[in-house]
């Protein structure tokens, strides 16, 4: 039956389609979902030269070039030099990327390669848990239990530590550590799943060559899993940069909102997203700052669109060796998906 | 070559072995073959430097989970010979093979029950490092698995470079390796360029020359040739006339041609049991048991 | 035969370099898993001691909040059904329009120009940042003054923006897995295409829809940014979506800034019942997604 399907479909199934009685419904749906699907493309860029059109005001005051580098937000003055918010996401951000990326693939590493098959489920589930807590939960918990309970661990820290670089000196409350921990624990899931369905493709066959030469358990992984999944394994990282630079609610909670750019990661600073939603309030009978704050939308969203672009092509490419579309980066669609879970 | 009494049934006495899957019962008990003769063995390995060596199984049996897929098998493979098993398709054999480098326990689920020598020591004995027997017992299989990131070279070099070869050593053992696979000359002057670039039956041949680069004791081969052309199967069954120098091989195949070319001594395999073992020619020519002699006639399989 | 340093014994022992670092390594990716659980852990656990004391005060479900910066400041029933009501529309907005555009990729488009265009920008949108999905409908809709400035359903198109991506991913791949078998078996009777797809590949793909769709509502449904430019907060419950509305995130937002242990309690214990009602959300995902191992 499947056979005969197979051979229908390349001569005769487009005079079955003819035959068929309805022939105007047929193109009017495939019209109407084509349609819907353009619609969407529409909107995305619609809101995108919207947004620069409400931008531009705000970057003809303070020029494209300054807005982002100078060193300036002050907006009673009318001065909006974005670098702060800029250098505060990137701080941030790559504090979250330090500390999730590698507990996040070492997860994914231990899931798929190390632990008993009957672990791997519930394992699975509770990592993905971590992404069902909503940004705004963490920020609670960083505002009422981080900063207070890791305020002398991160003073030790800094005093025993100053040797390395941007670490030492007072800790304030909320810094852009807290800020980093925070999100490192936000992108955790989804790097770890995107990480987990990569490395779930590398084929048996190439572990089993690497068994079958006297490999250990961790010379397997070495030899033929992390070489195989490397570009898949930066694409999550990305993807999961692109989730750090993005976030807002947590961030706006833990950081500080001071627009001076810290000198370490104990600091206080300020974040793109964190702007926004601090300041879009008081902003909203200033047009000038208001502008200013869309443009710092339009900036994260660049910024987010390159990421994101990068990090798609990498999973791209792992999912055309594996044949198939890896789920949406969204870890518990991307657990739904996932044939091992399903399967158990 | 010793002139034991192969095909003899083997005293069968209760031996579990412990297969230790990741999640079966741990059916370890210290098996006393084993431990008595770990210090003979060592001086017998020593000896026998520049020989081949053998293998015995010792009624063996393997499971899936529920499915028992070998049940109760004897077996000796006898040093420096060429022994082949084949039999229908799903009657077993990958399953046997993959019990011989403890292969099999990478499945879940999948455990295994018996006795298995290399020579006289158990590899399945208290205290063996699996990491080890696989390094003693080499595997080809039956698609072509060179690691896809690494180039020829590295491909022959992975299982040096996790022993500790380096250096000029290495580039020697490469070169060695590859000539004892025949395929020195067709890629020494792109020892760099990637593994999966070459043909399926060079491939092949690079996968050949990756597990005999460590040196094992034992040549495992499940269905190499099933993937190849025929001119690449040619040239892998000379190789393994080649091989037979310097190693015990065994072989799968479901193609009996190919056992009656390359085999000294021929197991048929039937829905999990041996039926029979016996010298290539008596295997085709004069069959024992009447399920042998339909399949080698093909009235089955 | 040349041999190895280690010839002599049979079974040549791994070096114990090697076997340092493979137990080192198996540690290491050991311990990080236990590291990645301990947020997970703390968090529920400050979420049910801090907040359950709040969830089970009396007219915590039953009354607004009072905005009193002194005395009683009242319960979040605003807030929450404000969350059902805008979380309810983003759904039936995302919901049929993301599974349209699954369908046109995957029974349609499949590999042509347009629909690889589709897919590409439909991951783009998955990484967009909620506020920027947030500033979408803020520049468009609020400031703009279209259907008044701060509305439910304004809050409700930011969420379906955000869910829309997720509800078309995960239905793309349930849809795919649909036997194309089945699809040629219908058409060669004659059945038009509209209704294979309406009467055949839908059904098919039913339970694997509604999977995607709830993950894409329990997302949606823990959202603040997006919400605070479009549908803000308010103290008063309405069932207008075209009022300014509450919500659980945003209440929960206004309240961790309100340093009084009152209102702080009960940002715990919203924060608490928002977390329940995704789980829930989530769970009924999973169980439905089981049925569709089933068939
Ligand atoms: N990974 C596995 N899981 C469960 N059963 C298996 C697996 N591999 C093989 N089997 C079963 O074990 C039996 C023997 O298989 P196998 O050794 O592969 O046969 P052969 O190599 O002779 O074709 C078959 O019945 C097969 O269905
Ligand atoms: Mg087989």
């Amino acid at each position: 039956m499947d056979a005969g399907a197979a051979r229908l479909d390349t001569a005769d199934r487009s005079s079955f389609e003819r035959s068929a009685s309805a022939r105007r419904a047929d193109p009017l749906f495939r019209g109407g979902l084509t349609v819907l699907a353009g619609l969407v493309l529409v909107l995305l860029a619609f809101f995108f030269v919207f947004l620069i059109v409400k931008a531009r005001p705000a970057l003809a005051h303070q020029g494209v070039f300054s807005f982002v580098f100078s060193n300036d937000w002050n907006p009673s003055k009318d001065v909006f030099g974005a670098w702060p918010l800029l250098a505060g996401t990137l701080i941030t951000s790559a504090i979250a990327m330090v500390i999730g990326v590698p507990v996040a693939v070492a997860t994914a590493l231990f899931i798929t390669e190390l632990c008993p098959v009957r672990l791997r489920q519930p394992l699975t589930i509770l990592v993905e848990l971590l992404a069902a807590v909503p940004s705004v939960v963490y920020g609670l918990w960083g505002v009422f239990v981080l900063i207070p309970k890791l305020r002398g661990t991160e003073s030790s820290f800094a005093d025993s530590l100053h040797v390395l670089p941007f670490v030492g000196g007072n800790v304030a409350g909320p810094n852009y550590f807290i800020a980093g921990l925070l999100l490192a624990i936000m992108i955790l899931p989804i790097v770890s799943a995107i990480s987990r369905e990569v490395i779930s493709t590398v084929p048996a066959e190439h572990k089993e060559a690497a068994l079958a030469l006297g490999a250990t358990r961790w010379e397997m992984i070495r030899i033929a899993v992390l070489p195989y999944s490397r570009s898949g394994i930066t694409g999550a990282a990305l993807l999961g940069l692109g989730r750090a630079v993005g976030e807002t609610i947590a961030v706006v909670l833990v950081i500080g909102n001071s627009t001076v750019v810290g000198k370490q990661i104990f600091d206080q600073g300020y974040s793109l997203a964190a702007v926004i939603a601090n300041e879009f309030g008081e902003a909203a009978n200033d047009p000038l700052h208001a502008g200013a704050l869309i443009a710092a939308g339009l900036l994260l969203f660049v910024l987010t669109l390159i990421i994101n672009g990068v990090a798609r092509a990498l999973v791209v490419r792992a999912e055309r060796r594996q044949g198939t579309r890896l789920p949406p980066p969204t870890v518990t669609a991307a657990a739904m998906a996932d044939p091992e879970v399903t399967a158990a | 070559m010793s002139p034991d009494p192969a095909f003899t049934p083997e005293q069968q006495q209760e031996q579990p072995m412990s297969a230790t899957p990741s999640d079966g019962p741990a059916d370890v008990r210290v098996s006393p073959t084993a431990a008595a003769t770990r210090s003979a063995s060592d001086a017998a390995a020593a000896e026998q430097v520049g020989s081949g060596h053998s293998m015995s199984v010792k009624d063996v049996d393997a499971y899936y989970g529920e499915t028992h897929a070998i049940r109760g098998v004897s077996i000796e493979y006898r040093a420096n010979e060429v022994t082949a098993m084949i039999g229908p398709s799903g009657c077993g054999k990958s399953t046997l093979l993959r019990c011989l480098n403890r292969m099999h326990e990478e499945i879940p689920g999948a455990r295994a029950r018996g006795q298995i020598l290399l020579d006289d020591t158990d590899i399945y004995g208290p205290g063996v490092d699996v990491v080890s027997v696989r390094r003693a017992i080499g595997m080809v299989f039956q698609k072509p698995n060179p690691f896809p990131t690494m180039s020829i070279f590295d491909n022959v070099a992975a299982g040096l470079k996790l022993n500790g070869v380096k250096g000029v050593d290495m580039k020697e053992r490469v070169e060695k390796s590859l000539r004892g696979a025949g395929l020195w000359d067709e890629v020494k002057d792109r020892l760099s360029s990637p593994g999966v670039g070459l043909s399926g039956g060079q491939q092949q041949r690079l996968c050949i020359a990756r597990t005999i680069a460590v040196e094992p004791r034992i040549v495992l081969m499940d269905e190499p040739c099933s993937a190849l052309d025929p001119i690449a199967t040619l040239k892998v069954e000379d190789l393994i006339h080649e091989l037979k120098r310097d190693y015990t091989i065994v072989i799968v195949t479901h193609n009996m041609q190919q056992a009656a070319r390359v085999a000294d001594t021929t197991a048929f395999f039937l829905l999990g049991d041996m039926v029979e073992h016996t010298k290539t020619e008596d295997i085709f020519s004069n069959p024992q048991d009447s399920r042998t002699e339909e399949y080698v006639t093909g009235k089955f399989g | 035969m040349s041999s190895t340093s280690s010839a002599s014994l049979l079974l040549a022992p791994v070096s114990g370099r090697r076997r340092t670092t493979d137990r080192l390594m198996r540690g290491i990716l050991l311990a990080g898993t236990v590291i990645a659980l301990i947020p997970l852990v703390l968090v529920v656990y400050y979420l049910f001691s801090r907040g359950l004391k709040g969830m089970t005060a009396s007219g915590f479900f039953t009354t607004d909040p009072t905005g009193n910066f002194l005395g009683n400041p009242g319960g979040v029933k605003s807030a929450i059904l404000g969350t059902l009501e805008i979380v309810a529309l983003a759904a039936v907005i995302a919901i049929p329009v993301g599974i349209g555009v699954a369908l046109y990729l995957v029974e349609f488009g499949k590999k042509t120009i347009f629909a690889q265009f589709v897919r590409y920008f439909i991951d783009v949108m998955t990484g967009v940042p909620s506020i920027v999905f947030g500033l979408f409908i803020y520049i468009t809709l609020v400031t703009t003054k279209i259907g008044g400035s701060f509305t439910g359903w304004k809050g409700s198109l930011a969420l379906a923006l955000l869910m829309l991506p997720v509800v078309t991913r995960s239905a793309e791949v349930v849809l795919i897995l649909v036997p194309e078998s089945l699809r040629e078996a219908a058409l060669a009777l004659g059945v038009p295409r509209w209704k294979v797809t309406m009467k055949i590949v839908l059904p098919t793909a039913l339970p694997g829809l509604i999977t995607g769709s709830l993950l894409a509502v329990a997302r949606g449904m823990g959202e603040t940014a997006p919400l605070l430019f479009t549908s803000a907060t308010v103290f008063g419950t309405t069932y207008n979506l075209g009022d300014r509305m509450n919500s659980l995130p945003a209440q929960i937002f206004a309240d961790i800034s309100q340093p009084k242990d009152d209102i702080v309690n009960r940002a715990w214990a919203s924060a608490l019942t928002l977390v329940l009602l995704i789980l829930a959300i989530t769970l009924i995902a999973r169980l439905a997604a089981r049925r569709s191992r089933v068939s």
